[in-house]
């Protein structure tokens, strides 16, 4: 493997943790889509306890699209320019999010609660199903092409075109539904996890979630397993010498010649397991959401291993197939990758501040009396 | 062609409309976390109470804006992917790198700090509480370091070279791209803009307060620390404003023409404090470019080279190749007709390039790459028809100068001003008309600011690399039609998020005028 290989190989995974964590902090959209289900009394709770956490998915989101943009350019220039509508719904999704917490109880915010409100479940349905479709399209394909030399095309130089439909079709596959979906169920789970952790409020607050817990746990299950068997009977390719190699099961081929990768991925879907049936059954257990947060990042930085790793085209184009993505041929250059890893030193340090401060603050379970007493809150 | 010029428009309309949007929030960000972390200092040293409740008053105000800030910037990042794919691909080895280093060294302080600044209060000892809030300010500084670093690049690319393999441009001095001299005068000036407008803001809303005579106290502390760092803030801005002007010179001349409405420079050439350009002006014709001109003699020579007998080209000298160098003789630039046809010729090379590697032939690659290096300084030019679409638009440029320094000096005067009164103890800090003075100032402030960017962006066009790729070429395959309802949509939803913004703003500094603020807790 030569250093270059060695550089995309670890920024993919780079990618592959940022995706995986911010698939974890999805709990805060998932908490965010149970508003409406929750009495008045506790919606202050649930939202504030959430609220103290909504920057970190959001700004893991912006990282994730900032590492990609540094190191798989082509991905990024292929998937947000053509996936327009894609992104834009994705994207005004997280803009009224990013305002809501603030504004909704504030004197003044000129649209009442409930609007700001409907903007954090807008956000928590459609973030979190979106998002998946986005991920989603990494197994099941997408419709574009790559021809770089149009950009000396002066009537049409854009080198990523993409099908009419501009990722309306994306939204359209069953396929990416189903991921999106999972997505949507694990952040609900995910977020009763995190409520039943984080909140103190009597005995029926606690049983709500831990039933919560179990319902969206086991539809999440249902789905995710209906996910696995597609996609392990997905066919895919990878690129060779710069041709397309089709591939007949080529995630479960995957799957089994990186057979750590595998011991992972089963380690991660018992943790998960774990943190949903002795949550529902156990009511004195309080630590399902790091079992299921490690589960959770476990899994999917698997998922992204197996979309990409191994010359498999991680962005496979169903309209020219040699136009398919792999890490190879859609990243950055090693110069820009070593800077890169220099700077990813770092991360374990970002890392280190944001555990040590999430624990002084989390220190205490989030109480009514604390919300009453606090003059900022949500 | 047309509904891709249609699609450039749009896209362009969107992105200045989310820049300008953004733009709005930030600055106050930038100024309002360090005017807040220093009140919390003197809380920390003097442990007097007071000074807490005026930091919690104006941190809650700085979170209101907080929200708008983190929304906009978002869109901003992924516009780059989904509006400019073709950019994002040719330079996205350099830009993005600047772009993640944000993310991974600013966005995570500023995320987790911002927290602990709200909520920590209980939570947290004091000393950690103080230590999150210049955290959180100096994860805003970092931030834009970055984001400004990707910015000063698109107007002065360097540290890279261009790889016709993959028919892109590669970073090769990462030092370069990061702290070049264009990079880090474009941080210190926009950083410290934003402590005026943060401190205008502060003395706004000060004087509001005055102005209803509560919480006087909190509002002339407030005044004081903020006409302090206004006062230092507005002085570091025109330094590096004139830093500024001087690489633009160098780098942007054609930028600095339009600033002035200059079709034909001299040696030296004053510059126009009054005047209004001729609409109907187009390069290399007779008329007259600026009508009822009122100019401060070499004060354009000096400001572009700090030497008053220097030459600056006008639009025309530029187009034309025509330049006087120190020692007064004429020389010979590249006229914009010359680059053109060098642009062109490194685009055919290219192609030739792209033909010799299919059919495998190495001599020929060997040949084309040479022609590409030889006139890729001028790549981008080939995209053009004529020269005069290499000019920006003058009229906007110049009244955006005009706007900006003005406006500036005014608020240099009114630090100035403010300074003196409080130090005299003077009564008119009450008078009414001084109040509405301070309250006044805050849309100067932000005229100005937006007119800096103005000044910035609008007159680095058709680039968006300098020299390298027109916007025509960075744009995505996307239909005109998709980006004029996105465009609505945003307009519609940031108008919103404004309204409702400035309308909370409003309430809470009414409520607070209501109450006693130094004890709010």
């Amino acid at each position: 493997m030569t250093t270059l290989q060695l550089l995309q190989s670890y920024w993919w995974l780079i990618i592959s943790i940022l995706g995986a964590i911010l698939v974890f902090l999805l709990f805060v959209q998932g908490g965010q889509s149970m508003i409406s289900t929750i009495s008045k009394d506790n919606r202050q709770l649930i939202v504030n306890s959430i609220g103290r956490k909504w920057e970190f998915t959001f700004t893991t989101l912006v990282v994730f699209g900032g590492a990609f943009f540094a190191s798989f350019p082509l991905f990024y220039s292929t998937s947000f320019g053509g996936a327009y509508w894609l992104w834009m719904l994705i994207l005004v999704s997280f803009v009224l999010q990013a305002v809501s917490y603030e504004f909704r109880r504030k004197k003044g915010n000129l649209y009442g609660t409930a609007t700001y409100d409907g903007f954090l479940m807008f956000n928590g349905l459609f973030g979190c199903v979106l998002l998946g479709v986005a991920v989603g399209m990494m197994f099941f394909g997408a419709e574009f092409t790559v021809v770089k030399s149009n950009i000396l095309s002066h009537n049409s130089p854009v080198i990523s075109q993409w099908a009419p439909t501009r990722g309306l079709e994306a939204i359209a596959c069953w396929k990416n539904l189903l991921l999106g979906f999972a997505v949507f169920f694990l952040a609900r789970t995910q977020a009763s996890l995190y409520f039943i952790n984080n909140i103190r409020d009597g005995k029926e607050f606690d049983k709500c979630m831990r039933r919560k817990v179990l319902i969206n746990g086991l539809i999440f299950a249902v789905l995710f397993v209906a996910f696995l068997v597609v996609l392990f009977l997905q066919s895919g390719g990878r690129v060779i010498d710069g041709t397309f190699v089709p591939e007949d099961y080529i995630y479960w081929h995957n799957f089994w010649s990186m057979w750590p990768l595998a011991i992972l991925f089963l380690l991660g879907v018992v943790s998960v397991l774990y943190a949903i049936f002795r949550s529902a059954f156990d009511g004195n257990f309080r630590a399902g959401i790091w079992f299921s947060g490690v589960g959770t990042i476990l899994v999917v930085i698997v998922l992204f291993c197996l979309a990409a790793y191994g010359n498999t085209a991680y962005y496979r184009s169903l309209l020219s197939p040699d136009s398919s993505l792999t890490i190879s041929n859609s990243s950055s250059t090693k110069f820009t990758l070593e800077v890169m890893s220099w700077v990813s030193i770092l991360v374990p340090f970002v890392i280190a501040y944001i555990w040590y401060v999430w624990s002084k603050m989390n220190s205490k379970p989030l109480t009514q009396e604390e919300l009453n007493q606090d003059s900022h809150n949500y | 062609m047309d509904e891709l010029i249609s699609t450039v428009d749009w896209s362009r309309a969107q992105f200045a409309l989310t820049a300008m949007y953004h733009w709005l929030f930030v600055p106050l960000t930038i100024g309002l976390s360090i005017i807040v972390a220093i009140m919390e200092t003197i809380y920390y040293k003097t442990g007097d109470d007071k000074w807490k409740g005026i930091t919690k008053f104006w941190m809650t105000l700085f979170g209101i804006n907080f929200a708008c800030g983190v929304a906009t910037g978002i869109i901003l990042e992924f516009e780059f992917g989904t509006n400019w794919s073709n950019y994002s691909w040719f330079v996205g080895d350099i830009f993005g790198a600047p772009l993640a280093i944000e993310g991974i060294l600013a966005f995570f302080m500023e995320s987790t700090f911002v927290a602990v600044m709200f909520f920590g209060w209980k939570k947290v000892s004091k000393g950690f509480h103080l230590a999150s809030t210049w955290l959180t300010a100096l994860g805003v500084c970092i931030s834009a370091f970055w984001i400004l670093v990707a910015n000063a690049w698109m107007q002065n690319p360097v540290g890279m070279q261009f790889d016709p393999e993959q028919m892109r441009n590669v970073m090769d001095n990462f030092w370069e791209v990061a702290f070049n001299s264009f990079a880090l005068n474009k941080f210190f000036h926009t950083v410290f803009s934003g402590w005026v407008l943060g401190a205008v803001f502060v003395v706004g809303v000060s004087s509001w307060l005055i102005l209803r005579k509560s919480n006087l106290e909190t509002a002339k502390k407030s005044l004081k620390v903020s006409a302090w760092f206004g006062l230092i803030g507005i002085i570091l801005t025109m330094w590096t404003g004139d830093g500024s002007a001087v690489q633009v010179a160098k780098v942007q001349p054609m930028k600095l023409a339009a600033m002035e409405a200059l079709y034909d420079g001299k040696v030296g050439q004053g510059l126009i404090a009054i005047g209004i350009p001729n609409p109907d002006k187009k390069p290399g014709d007779n008329q007259e470019a600026v009508y009822g001109e009122i100019s401060i003699p070499y004060g354009l020579s000096i400001l572009a080279n700090h030497n008053p007998k220097s030459f600056v080209p006008g639009i025309n000298d530029l187009i034309d190749g025509f330049s006087i160098d120190d020692n007064g003789d004429t020389i010979s630039t590249v006229s914009y007709a010359q680059r053109i046809e060098m642009g062109k010729a490194a685009q055919e090379a290219l192609k030739e390039y792209d033909e010799a590697k299919m059919a495998n032939d190495t001599l020929a690659m060997q040949l084309a790459t040479a022609k590409v290096m030889d006139n890729f300084k001028y790549f981008g030019y080939g995209y053009l028809q004529s020269p005069d679409e290499a000019v920006p638009p003058v009229a906007l440029t110049f009244y955006a100068f005009r706007v900006m320094v003005f406006a500036g000096s005014y608020l240099l005067l009114l630090f100035i001003v403010i300074i003196i009164l409080i130090y005299r103890k003077s009564p008119y800090l009450e008078h009414k008309w001084f109040t509405w003075i301070g309250i006044l100032s805050i849309p100067v402030v932000y005229l100005c600011s937006q007119s800096g960017w103005i000044v910035a962006e609008v007159g680095r066009q058709p680039w968006v690399i300098q020299n390298l790729m027109p916007t025509t070429a960075a744009i995505s395959d996307i239909p005109a039609s998709s980006v004029q309802i996105t465009f609505w949509i945003f307009a519609a939803i940031f108008t919103l998020l404004l309204a409702a913004e400035v309308s909370i703003m409003l309430r809470y500094i009414s409520k607070a005028a209501k109450n006693n603020i130094e004890t709010t807790d």
